[in-house]
């Protein structure tokens, strides 16, 4: 396989690789933090004792981490490059050359942010958001290169998701297929494209103000520092003006490769297409305008609280349509349990629990008691690890076949699926309990606080669950890599799915399809009165049309 | 041509879209530091003395530099559509020269305010100051680059089946003459 390959198939494994070698690197920082929690000042086994600055560092790192190079890089880079041109018939993205360069720069942002963790100084320990003044003097956290590295990595990759997005964004609107129509795409290219949309339009003002921090700290500006008339606030807005449309970036696709299986395994049509997209565009409006929902407690101007709280639970409305038409696509369906629908239907079931607590943090009265506690930590990660893992395994067991050409092991993927489930709620649900307690996130050492010692049963709890729930991904690798050599073959449509790239053989060609599909119909007409089985293709002509 | 450069679903050229595209996300860019230098400014005072420090002449010659080059880049196009080779290899080189005319002046700028002391450490309006005419100053040197490399090809005479690129790369150069617009009043006139 040529690594400097312009096919998007080729890039889009290239970013999965990289985004499951990151994915590695993020639990073990989370196992050196949640054993830190638990055991506070006691060695790491495998690793050693771990300092406060270091704990900083490991905490700054897992959000740095999970947040940019692995879901973004699985979801949107991997399932959106390689599902893109093949669902909507297309031979390849519409700038193939911009699509490796884009891989080739989050490659170099990989290796900088790889480099950070060995320059003098450690790598960066500010939060994975960045807050000045903290992160905009080297002195104030003693990492110097580290941060600036840091900010780097951040702005290629910026850069180059700009590039992805373009191209993501041009492909769908020109290289349909014939008939391929706005309202016949499968959701998942809706909500890649409007995950697209809402990176390109929120990044920009964060990278001018990366720009504006790396002078800060390089050049001795002072936009963040208050001694030279900055503002360390403005910096808040700049980061979560983007900060939460980019949630939805991650979650959006996640959702969406959920929607694309939900159909298969329940062989019925999605319910309420339209009123999902239609719900998409809306939530993605909306994000531009909940962004500090993030700053109650920040000491910015207290008129503005309310209206954030108000659009904050708003933009519950589109998702919990989404949700609804999910929950009625399964409804009296005859629904098969097989592993990718067993991670759906995991991600479904625990992001409607993330939402839930998601109120409940938008709510100012409410939000003035949990902010930086760890019940917000317990949310994030039932939004986001449920996009990311549960919906990105969905993905993953899903187009498997399509992407390599073999079947995984349904077994030890329903091991990997029962596993995960069991010890992410594990980990996850007593931490809620944590943060009401009054546990903050990002402190080193509970223990150092007297109302937090009776906590500590649960968080050793936590710990123990943490390290059982990384211990479940064993199956998934092992699956992985032996269905790469000894999987079953795979058919063109062993799922018996409606849209294009099961049209196509398993692996795809290098320009997809042998011939250029034409589309007659939406993607999910399953038990249609119709057709003898009991699913339609996409390119299958109507009946009228052939007597 | 491969079916992939001719494919156009919405009868757009395709590279037009994804230059749109490209614009629409640089937008948010310069727009997140614009509104930062707006919000920040009404929020404190002693911002126009800082600002009276500054080469208002020679910003202005140079905004005069800025906006011709976009009429040769217009030009080339004109030239472009009208099958011009010779009139196309000089509005390019012409709009090349006067990209960097306005670089150097921007230079000279620059030396003459750090020569009086007004670093990018002096003070809030000095960081702002270098921070957006310094991103500025870099979406036009990107614009020279790519200029050049549409030069060169069209002096090898094989920019012919590319010649759409020079619409282009007009779209972006009139895109950084426009945040120039925006960047003059904001710190020269205020």
């Amino acid at each position: 396989m040529n690594i400097f390959s312009t096919d998007h198939k080729v890039i889009a494994k290239q970013y999965l690789s990289v985004g499951l070698f990151w994915a590695i690197m993020g639990g073990l920082t989370a196992y050196m933090i949640r054993w830190q929690l638990a055991y506070p000042d006691t060695e790491v086994p495998g690793w050693g004792f771990v300092a406060p600055d270091f704990y900083n560092m490991l905490v700054t790192m897992h959000g740095t981490i999970m947040v940019f190079f692995v879901a973004m890089p699985i979801l949107l880079a991997a399932f959106g490059n390689f599902l893109i041109p093949l669902m909507i018939g297309a031979q390849d993205m519409a700038f193939p050359r911009l699509n490796r360069l884009s891989f080739w720069v989050f490659a170099l942002a990989s290796v900088i942010l790889l480099v950070s963790f060995f320059v003098p100084g450690g790598a960066a320990s500010a939060g994975w958001t960045g807050y000045p003044p903290l992160s905009a003097k080297a002195e104030y956290t003693g990492v110097h290169w580290g941060l600036n590295l840091w900010l780097l990595a951040l702005a290629l990759e910026f850069a180059s998701f700009l590039m992805g997005g373009v191209n993501f964004l041009t492909t769908a609107i020109n290289f349909r297929a014939p008939g391929m129509t706005f309202f016949r795409l499968p959701l998942v290219v809706w909500m890649q494209l409007t995950a697209a949309v809402l990176f390109m339009l929120s990044v920009g003002p964060l990278i001018a103000g990366a720009v504006m921090l790396l002078m800060d700290r390089v050049i001795g500006t002072t936009f963040f520092l208050p001694e030279g008339g900055g503002q360390p606030l403005l910096w808040q807005h700049l980061f979560w003006f983007f900060g939460h449309p980019e949630v939805y970036v991650i979650l959006l696709p996640g959702l969406g490769l959920v929607l694309e299986i939900l159909p298969v395994f329940s062989r019925k049509p999605i319910f309420g297409y339209r009123a999902i997209i239609y719900s998409t565009i809306v939530a993605g409006m909306l994000s531009f305008v909940v962004w500090a929902h993030h700053q109650f407690l920040s000491g910015m101007d207290p008129r503005l609280v309310m209206p954030f709280s108000i659009t904050t639970i708003l933009i519950s409305v589109p998702f919990a349509l989404i949700v609804f038409a999910m929950i009625a696509t399964l409804w009296r369906g005859s629904i098969s349990f097989s592993t990718p629908m067993l991670f759906a239907l995991g991600t479904l079931s625990i992001f409607i629990l993330g939402g839930l607590t998601g109120i409940f943090n938008g709510s100012a009265p409410v939000d003035i008691y949990l902010h930086d506690t760890y019940f917000i930590v317990a949310h994030f990660h039932y939004t986001l690890f449920s996009a990311t893992f549960f919906a990105g395994f969905a993905g993953l067991y899903f187009w498997f076949p399509k992407m390599f050409g073999r079947m995984m092991s349904e077994t030890l993927g329903k091991i990997h699926f029962w596993l995960t489930f069991i010890f992410f709620n594990a980990v996850f649900l007593p931490m809620h309990f944590v943060g009401l307690g009054g546990m903050m996130r990002r402190i080193a050492n509970p223990m150092q606080y007297a109302f937090l010692q009776h906590l500590q049963p649960m968080n050793i709890f936590i710990t123990v669950a943490a390290i059982l729930l990384l211990l479940s991904q064993i199956p998934f690798v092992i699956n992985f890599f032996w269905s790469l050599r000894a999987g079953k073959r795979a058919e063109r449509n062993p799922w018996q799915a409606n849209t294009l790239e099961w049209t196509a053989l398993s692996p795809p060609l290098h320009d997809n399809f042998e011939r250029v599909p034409v589309v007659y119909r939406s993607p999910y007409e399953y038990s249609s009165p119709e057709s003898p089985e009991d699913w339609l293709p996409q390119d299958r002509p109507p009946a009228v049309a052939q007597s | 041509m491969s079916r992939s450069e001719s494919l156009t679903m919405t009868g757009i050229p395709t590279g037009k879209v994804g230059m749109w595209w490209f614009l629409a996300s640089e937008i948010p860019v310069f727009g997140g530091l614009i509104a930062s230098y707006v919000v920040v400014r009404l929020g404190s005072g002693g911002w126009s003395d800082a600002s009276s420090h500054l080469n208002f002449s020679l910003a202005l010659a140079n905004t005069f530099v800025l906006l011709t080059s976009s009429l040769t880049m217009v030009l080339a196009f004109a030239a472009v559509e009208e099958k011009k080779p010779r009139r196309l290899q000089a509005n390019l080189l012409l709009t090349l020269l006067l990209g960097l005319t306005f670089l150097m002046i921007k230079g000279f700028e620059y030396a003459g305010e750090i020569g009086h002391g007004f670093t990018p450490g002096a003070g809030i309006f000095w960081s702002f100051y270098y921070g957006m005419t310094g991103l500025h100053a870099l979406h036009v040197l990107g614009g020279i680059v790519v200029n050049l490399v549409l030069l060169v090809a069209a002096l090898r005479d094989t920019l012919r089946p590319n010649e759409h690129r020079v619409e282009l790369a007009g779209l972006y150069w009139h895109f950084v003459d426009i945040v120039w617009i925006f960047l003059f009043p904001l710190l020269y006139l205020t």
